[in-house]
């Protein structure tokens, strides 16, 4: 028996609309009623919001094939300090995660770091070369919450089809990234007028909005479950709302940094800006804030995508894409989102609780009375610098470093114990 | 000797890494100090000892040979020292990466680096990490600032000025950084652009530099004064961005025919190497319009200037730490 009593905060809970202040108990892993009974550890969080703990769709943690990058310790360890209490992980590792026991690999992982909940991603196609199917039931068996090719676009409708009819038996999403390979071939940010400045190869927004139409497309004709990640294009944003508006089994995520950022970042030549999908230029940002208002957009992912340095700090063109997101997340959207007043928290708390678990299909994001205690407590007043060699994740490539933020973790909790804490 | 200029203004930037971010005022200091390292040489002062002691650094990550000599010729007419590093990308295969090939040669004692890469922003990070001042000769299709103002130095040697003069650049304007370093100087100085080639290589919202565009040669050839004919960048097109080269020189190659329904006092200029036959026909390279040889010439003086006016910059840094 184990009690933590969360004391005197702002408990908030999107999945009942719950936001109250109070008292939150935590009995032997599980949210429990308010009892009289002395508790073990009391954590007061006046001043501080308590919410379900955060849910990742889709974090790159490299492991195996690249611990240069990122180990599944470290992401899991980034992840406690970002609030974060399940993330659920892409294949893109060497070997790909696109048979049972390489799944089975990644849980085992999970096991030993003893952090977060890493939930398995299996590859749509064997090694992730968009070819032919990989084993999706087995995966499915071996606890894959959905099926993605992580950052390789499937090129061909007819694969995407079959997997989409396909994964239908075990209902799980396949996760797309919705690019057209070859409108964005060897292209670097995204194409407008500062591309053009900079003499850097553009990737159209065209490239998104096509794939994203064909996806849709094939959702209705299929029946499956398509999300498509991180869409970053006012068209591509319109597809959803349609899509949904028709009753189709299509949902989407954002990042923050497609929500904070735009081409002009690019002008310093920074590989800290490179990211895939590019960061776009106002009018996409705006309609992406415009489609989480509206409810099109469902979840907020960090896309997670570490970089050793070595790799990353050479010249724009030749530098991998990617951010390291999973530390940064919450000050990041509470600047892009909260402060501006698009949402209020718990309309943003949503996409990172409730919203992601709905997608995966998981019992998780809630405060629910019974639920797993998978708990997050933030300040969102506390002022602090972004310093990336204090990072939890084994790289550092993060745009906003030396960034002057508000809102931070202070208490991540997984099934009801304390795993991170922030002073 | 000394380059203030007539509007009192001094050169203070430690590096030359492109013409969009150069006032007008300090392209025309640039431009004042190559005309007067010009009229030198021509009264026989070949050799001056500005840059005595200092090491200047060519790095040529992409072959080049025009630019190469030029920029080491001007280092030489100053008394400086060169050491010349070659290398295409892939011949840094021995994993050594390109910042740390640019500071082993800075740990010589190299305090000028003259940087020419195939990717765009690559002066720009060497410059964020090296103490070296950098000059660019061509990065990517960003910029290849001492070719622009060549060009410049060129036009305002047969025309006196760029107010209202309209200039031509004709040809693969997507791939190419000397019609964006011709853009911004041209534009910042006073005369009108337009770009002209076919659409597939002209880059998405090119207007907003300012300029205008056409598709059609003939209908602009007589009402410019300048025609600034940029190479077919072969190397750079990863597929076909028109039908053939053929098809290219019948719509946008620069011959007898247009030359003459040019205006009469029509400048020809073209950065090179020329592919003769394609941009343009001997007729015209070697004709009475042609100032290709004057641009050669004038590359010279510009990149004296650029590498002058950078050193003194260094030299006042180091005079300030000294302090």
């Amino acid at each position: 028996m184990s009690t933590v009593l969360l004391r005197n905060g702002r408990i908030i809970d999107p999945a009942s609309g719950r936001d109250e202040r109070g008292d939150l108990l935590l009995r032997d892993g599980v949210i429990a009623a308010q009892g009289h009974e002395t508790v073990d550890q009391e954590i007061d969080c006046s001043g501080l919001i308590v919410c379900p703990g955060f849910i990742d769709l889709h974090v790159a943690v490299r492991d195996p094939g690249y611990e240069e990058d990122e180990t599944t310790a470290s992401a899991t360890s980034a992840a406690l300090a970002g609030g974060f209490t399940t993330i659920a992980a892409l294949p893109d590792t060497d070997p790909p995660v696109d048979n049972s026991a390489a799944a089975a690999y990644v849980a085992l992982q999970a096991e030993r770091a003893g952090n977060c909940r890493v939930l398995p991603l299996g590859a749509v196609t064997k090694d992730r070369l968009g070819n032919e199917l990989a084993d999706l039931g087995q995966l499915a068996r071996a606890g894959a919450v959905g099926f993605s090719d992580a950052k390789s676009p499937i090129a061909s409708a007819e694969i995407m089809r079959r997997a989409l009819q396909y994964a239908r038996m075990f209902d799980r999403p396949i996760l797309t990234h919705p690019l057209d390979p070859t409108l964005s071939a060897e292209g670097v940010m995204h194409e407008g007028a500062v591309s053009t400045v900079l003499g850097l190869r553009g990737i159209p927004a065209a490239a998104e909005d096509i794939i994203a139409g064909r996806d849709v497309a094939l959702a209705e004709l299929t029946g499956g479950h398509v999300h498509l990640m991180t869409v970053t294009t006012r068209h591509a944003v319109d597809q959803v709302r349609r899509a949904k508006a028709a009753g189709l089994h299509v949902t989407c995520d954002v990042t923050p940094h497609h929500l904070a950022l735009t081409d002009d970042s690019l002008q310093t030549y920074s590989s800290a800006y490179k990211v895939m999908p590019p960061l776009r230029s106002r009018e996409h940002v705006d309609a992406l804030i415009a489609g989480l208002k509206e409810g099109v957009i469902d979840a907020i992912s960090s896309d997670h995508r570490p970089w050793a340095a070595e790799k990353k700090d050479v010249e724009l063109d030749r530098a991998p894409f990617g951010i390291v997101g999973l530390e940064t997340l919450l000050p990041i959207i509470e600047e892009s989102l909260i402060a501006p007043g698009h949402l209020n928290w718990l309309q943003l708390l949503e996409k990172l609780t409730v919203g992601p678990a709905r997608i995966l299909r998981k019992a998780l994001g809630t405060l629910a009375e019974g639920a797993v205690a998978d708990v997050t407590v933030f300040d969102p007043e506390a002022r602090w610098t972004i310093e990336p060699r204090l990072f939890r994740s084994k790289s550092r490539n993060s745009p906003f470093a030396g960034g002057s933020v508000r809102g931070r973790i202070r208490y991540t909790l997984v099934e009801g114990a304390v795993r991170f804490q922030q002073s | 000797m000394d380059s203030a200029s007539s509007t009192g203004l001094e050169w203070t930037r430690p590096h030359l890494l492109g013409l969009q971010e150069l006032s007008a005022a300090e392209i025309l200091l640039l431009l004042d100090q190559a005309a007067e390292f010009k009229r030198l040489h021509g009264a026989g002062e070949t050799k001056l000892d500005l840059l005595k002691g200092v090491t200047v650094g060519n790095l040529f990550f992409e072959p080049s040979t025009r630019t190469r000599t030029s920029f080491s010729l001007a280092a030489k007419r100053l008394s400086a020292d060169t050491v010349d590093f070659s290398s295409s990308g892939s011949s840094l295969s021995k994993g050594e990466t390109f910042v740390d090939t640019a500071r082993n040669i800075e740990a010589m004692g190299v305090t000028q680096m003259v940087v020419r890469h195939s990717s765009s922003g690559a002066p720009h990070l060497l410059a964020t990490h090296l103490a070296a001042g950098i000059v660019n000769a061509g990065d990517g299709t960003h910029e290849h600032p001492t070719q622009g103002l060549l060009d410049l130095m060129t036009i305002r040697e047969h025309r006196g000025g760029f107010q209202g003069l309209t200039v031509a650049l004709v040809g693969d304007i997507l791939h190419s950084r000397v019609a964006r370093s011709n853009i911004w100087g041209l534009t910042k100085l006073g005369a009108k652009v337009v770009v002209c080639g076919p659409a597939t290589l002209i880059p998405p919202y090119i207007e907003q530099l300012g300029v205008r565009v056409s598709y059609d040669l003939d209908e602009i050839v007589g009402e410019v004064d300048v025609i600034n004919l940029l190479r077919i960048q072969a190397e750079r097109q990863r597929s076909a961005f028109f039908p053939s080269i053929y098809e290219y020189a019948h719509f946008f190659g620069m011959n007898g025919d247009r030359i003459r329904r040019a205006r009469h006092d029509v400048l020809i200029l073209a950065p090179g190497p020329i592919n003769r036959g394609v941009e343009l026909t001997p007729e015209v390279a070697d004709g009475p319009h042609s100032v290709i040889l004057d641009q050669v010439t004038n590359g010279l003086f510009v990149r004296m200037a650029s590498l002058y006016l950078l050193h003194r910059v260094s030299q006042r840094g180091a005079r300030l730490a000294a302090r």
